[in-house]
């Protein structure tokens, strides 16, 4: 494995953040700098990409273990190049959510929480996204998709399939507004 | 000073001082249990539970009683608080549903684990919990980690007092553990497997209420109950070289530091202190150590034949038990 | 049509961008704060209101805005909690993809009146495209002179930051949100202090929810007396509500508290009814963490009246029949509906998203999941349902935050007001099968 450093393009971004907080406050980076490492290390925290944040901001590595295994958005193993996150708590629930998980098992040939072996897909199941008047909705990389069906799901995996790049959460975001 | 009265006893205390600390300088059949507060480290405590208490009245100024059970180590008292312990029976019921979560996934094998007889969820399952099990589930379960050649984590046991943190925070300058993950998958790790190496690590053993963290040098040598815990000290560069030698026979088992009759250390020892002196030689002995509230070491009350120089380690003799006694 | 105060401008095209949302009246509120109003106007304006905080808890806003400290020297911050994250609830993510400037604005007149050095608003990661958008409004807003130093020559300097957070719900817990600001574990703190005493760094810190912080907007546009006499009695002004489940109009609703929950459901202006003409059954009114209730009791008060949308309209009754507004998610469920079924989907909501710091919430939450689970496979018993109802009770009121609270209440209502679904379940295991949502199945497949 290559070394695992941040672009100088990221480490521009991570002096900018740290530059929102009150001097020998910097620790409050930690949780958007984990964002970028994930975006920037091949969509999940390896314990090198752990100690590169830990690096930078001048953290003891285990208090980015800490936090970084304490949010449910860090991934602390590999990911497929689209990670699909379905909503399936309440209001989704009533709207057929556990038939769309079932519906892309079916489809990917994978279970909750499985990567598809050419690495393009993973499946998560999660809790509320915010998104409970347009349910059934998932996530993937930062987009929501709402008011899924069948048919819905079926389109956006092929258009993911035909993507090559990996889908992260700063899909719709300007790295300038980060 | 604020005057306060728990379960009908009334004492009058500093202002700042804790429902926790008040109880107890009325007395142990007042205090409530605590699991995760320990009075050698800041910010410990509110965790568990088990401390909680019915504030029936709040002051003297403002006397309505709070709405919730508070955690008595992190709550202040007031002048003219009124507060029921063990006189609550809200307090008693909460505290039989704090033990009960507490064991629902602790592993229960005390027969195979070091701490027994000194392990104060073994004390508090004792004192406050209930005799039957109401779960059928699997138990949570992780594998034993080994913290260097020192330290053993028996993760399965833990119940998330966060001390050990505290401890590595607080008194050594290099913490490498800390608690990751959330909710009940949440466990005391080094993540990517490390050996905790400081002068002061193995006080993490003395301040784990359970069995979770033990010292591997003294595993399986023998139950606590057969040891002899003696008062000693010696001169020592890195701590206050104030320790209790475990002895069996004439053999040192292990060094601890000392625990105060709530079972919390006094004084944090060193490394050196605790591993590598072992040799009676090493050491200036007090005479035995007196040990309270602990189930099974305080029922073996040793009895002082002599002190200090003319002390002889086979003169330490249980006290004889008389008809009546131990029932 | 009711009245509306924050979704005034939601139709007119362009209003998420700083020109068109200055000149539909925009920022008027900072300039009339800060260039009419001592910062203490302001507190005293926001008292009269009587506007409580639409997170969730309802707490007076003003009177806990006079809680805040204001030692000499020391900062003081304002945060606006963004991290709405309780199941059926997503006005804030509307309101601030919408309308970001309401906000933005929002949190400066709110600044200006704490007398706060910096604001931050912590938005939950899963909302990260909302980043960008409220980022490019503060950009517009510092290019036009509403942040940063010396604003409108005042003398006041006051700067915003977007803090994305990582997934946690527990972080809209005001003080675990605030450790997470500080880049750590969202566990909550043990109070007191209280965030007006010791909050973000350790200084003076008020937490206030999206929609509480846009409200300020028209309080001091219009005037506090203005704003509190909309709506009915001690639910002044208007509540963003949040529909979903099984209705035909599924979105968000501002509306002037005091209608009836009848007309919100059935009325064409909100809910429109239910789909497919179907019964109800039972609604959560407030967020996953409130009482279900059964339709007759969401529909009519204890007295026999109608039930209002108000805080003190649905907690009429307390716990034995009513509910509370809590954030406004309401999700409403027909005939065919489960009650079983979806309360498993929040026990197991509250379980994954419990802390782990006290042990009552932490092993509890476990546990009457895996007892649902139980139930839910055909193998529970009678004896199940007691203990779900003892294990809810034990760790009510017994931990270190209202998450546990939060986790009780569904279980508890539930089983109170649908007690015989869970004794069929228990008795009749084969008829489980039969309990499938057919209707959202049918809608899954595109006509």
């Amino acid at each position: 494995m290559s070394e695992v450093k941040f672009s100088n393009d990221s480490l521009a971004v991570i002096e900018k953040i740290v530059a929102r907080y009150p001097e020998g406050k910097h620790k409050s980076a930690l949780l958007p700098v984990l964002h970028l490492a994930q975006a920037e290390f091949d969509g999940w925290l390896s314990p090198e990409a752990m100690d590169e944040v830990a690096r930078v901001l001048n953290l003891k590595s285990i208090e980015v273990y800490e936090v970084a295994s304490f949010y449910t958005m860090f991934n602390l193993s590999p990911v497929g190049k689209c990670l699909i996150e379905v909503c399936r708590t309440s209001s989704c629930w009533l709207k057929g959510a556990n038939e769309i998980v079932e519906h892309i098992e079916k489809k990917l040939n994978i279970k909750d929480g499985e990567t598809t072996p050419d690495g393009m897909f993973t499946l998560k199941t999660v809790e509320c996204l915010g998104s409970c008047g347009t349910a059934p909705m998932m996530m993937i990389g930062a987009q929501f998709h709402e008011n899924l069906t069948y048919d819905k799901v079926d389109s956006i995996l092929e258009t993911c399939k035909t993507e090559d790049k990996r889908k992260t959460y700063f899909d719709q975001v300007n790295i300038e507004h980060y | 000073m604020a005057k306060v009265t728990i379960d009908g006893k009334t004492i009058e205390v500093p202002d700042g001082t804790s429902i926790l600390q008040a109880a107890r300088m009325i007395g142990p059949d007042v205090a409530p249990p605590t699991m995760c507060y320990h009075s050698k480290l800041k910010t410990s405590g509110g965790y568990c539970r088990t401390c909680l208490v019915e504030v029936t009245k709040g002051s003297d100024k403002d006397p309505r009683p709070m709405p919730k059970l508070v955690a008595s180590c992190r709550t202040n008292v007031m002048d003219g608080m009124e507060v029921g312990n063990l006189t609550s029976p809200k307090v008693v019921e909460a505290r039989k549903g704090v033990v009960e979560f507490l064991l629902l996934n602790h592993p229960l094998d005390c027969p195979i684990c070091d701490q027994a007889g000194e392990c104060h969820l073994q004390d508090l399952g004792y004192d406050h919990g209930s005799a039957k099990t109401r779960t059928d589930f699997e138990r949570r379960t992780f594998e034993k980690i080994s913290l260097g050649d020192k330290i053993q984590l028996h993760m399965t046991r833990c119940i998330l007092c966060y001390r050990c943190v505290k401890v590595a925070d607080q008194i050594t300058d290099n913490r490498v553990h800390g608690v990751l993950n959330r909710g009940d998958h949440s466990e005391i790790s080094t993540y990517i497997e490390k050996v905790i190496d400081n002068d002061f690590s193995g006080n993490m053993i003395d301040v784990c209420p359970v069995g979770a963290l033990t010292d591997k040098t003294f595993r399986f040598k023998s139950r606590v109950w057969f040891t002899k815990p003696v008062c000693a000290n010696r001169n020592c560069d890195k701590c206050s070289g104030k320790v209790h030698l475990w002895y069996k026979g004439e053999e040192v088992l292990r060094v601890t530091g000392r625990k105060d009759q709530w079972g919390e250390v006094e004084e944090f020892i060193c490394n050196t202190c605790r591993y590598d002196k072992k040799k009676t030689s090493d050491w200036e002995i007090e005479g035995p150590a007196e040990v309270n509230r602990h189930s099974v070491i305080s029922a073996n009350h040793y009895q002082v034949l002599k002190k200090g120089s003319e002390f002889k380690l086979n003169d330490i003799k249980p006290l004889p038990i008389t008809e009546g006694e131990g029932s | 049509m009711g009245k509306k105060l924050l979704l005034a401008n939601d139709h007119v095209p362009g209003i998420k961008n700083y020109e068109v949302y200055r000149a539909n009246g925009g920022y008027k509120s900072v300039e009339k704060a800060i260039k009419t109003m001592s910062p203490d106007a302001v507190v005293e304006e926001v008292k009269k209101s009587g506007l409580r905080g639409r997170g969730g808890a309802g707490f007076p806003t003003g009177m806990k805005w006079s809680f805040l400290a204001k030692p000499e020297g020391v900062a003081r911050y304002i945060v606006c909690n963004a991290d709405e994250s309780e199941p059926g609830t997503f006005k804030d993510r509307y309101l601030m993809s919408r309308i970001p400037h309401i906000l933005i604005e929002g949190m400066i007149t709110s600044g200006f009146a704490l007398g706060a050095t910096a604001g931050y608003i912590y938005i939950r990661g899963e909302y990260f495209y909302i980043v960008s958008i409220l980022e490019k409004a503060i950009e517009e807003a510092y290019q036009n002179g509403w942040l940063g130093k010396n604003i409108l020559g005042s003398g006041f300097d006051y700067d915003l930051y977007v803090q994305v957070g990582a997934g946690a719900y527990i972080c809209g817990e005001e003080t675990a949100l605030l450790e997470s600001l500080e880049g750590k574990r969202g566990n909550p703190r043990i109070k007191p202090p209280f965030p007006a005493i010791a909050g973000l760094y350790g200084c003076p810190t008020v937490v206030n929810n999206v929609e509480t912080i846009a409200a300020v907007v028209p309080i001091i546009n219009e005037g506090g007396e203005a704003y509190a006499a909309v709506g009915i009695g001690k639910s002044a002004g208007t509540k963003l509500i949040s529909a979903s489940g099984h209705i035909n109009k599924p979105g968000v609703y501002e509306i002037e508290m005091g209608i009836t929950v009848e007309d919100f459901i059935y009325s064409d202006e909100y809910c429109g009814g239910i789909i497919n003409g179907r019964k109800l059954k039972a609604v959560v009114a407030g967020g996953s963490s409130v009482p279900i209730l059964p339709a007759d009791k969401i529909l009519t008060t204890p007295a026999g009246e109608k039930r209002l949308m108000s805080y003190e309209s649905l907690s009429e009754g307390g716990f034995a029949s009513g509910t509370m507004l809590g954030s406004g998610g309401f999700i409403v469920m027909d005939e065919t509906t489960s009650i079983v079924q979806n309360l498993h989907t929040f026990a197991r909501f509250y379980h994954h998203e419990s802390c782990g710091q006290c042990s009552p919430c932490r092993e509890g939450t476990g546990w009457m999941e895996k007892i649902l689970h139980k139930i839910l496979d055909g193998h529970g018993t009678m004896a199940d349902i007691e203990l779900l109802w003892e294990i809810q009770a034990k760790i009510e009121g017994n931990t270190i935050c209202p998450l546990g609270d939060a986790a009780a209440w569904p279980v508890a209502s539930a089983i109170r007001h649908f007690r015989s679904e869970f004794e069929e379940f228990v008795q009749n295991p084969t008829n489980l099968k039969k309990v499938r949502h057919y209707e959202s199945v049918n809608q899954l497949v595109s006509a």
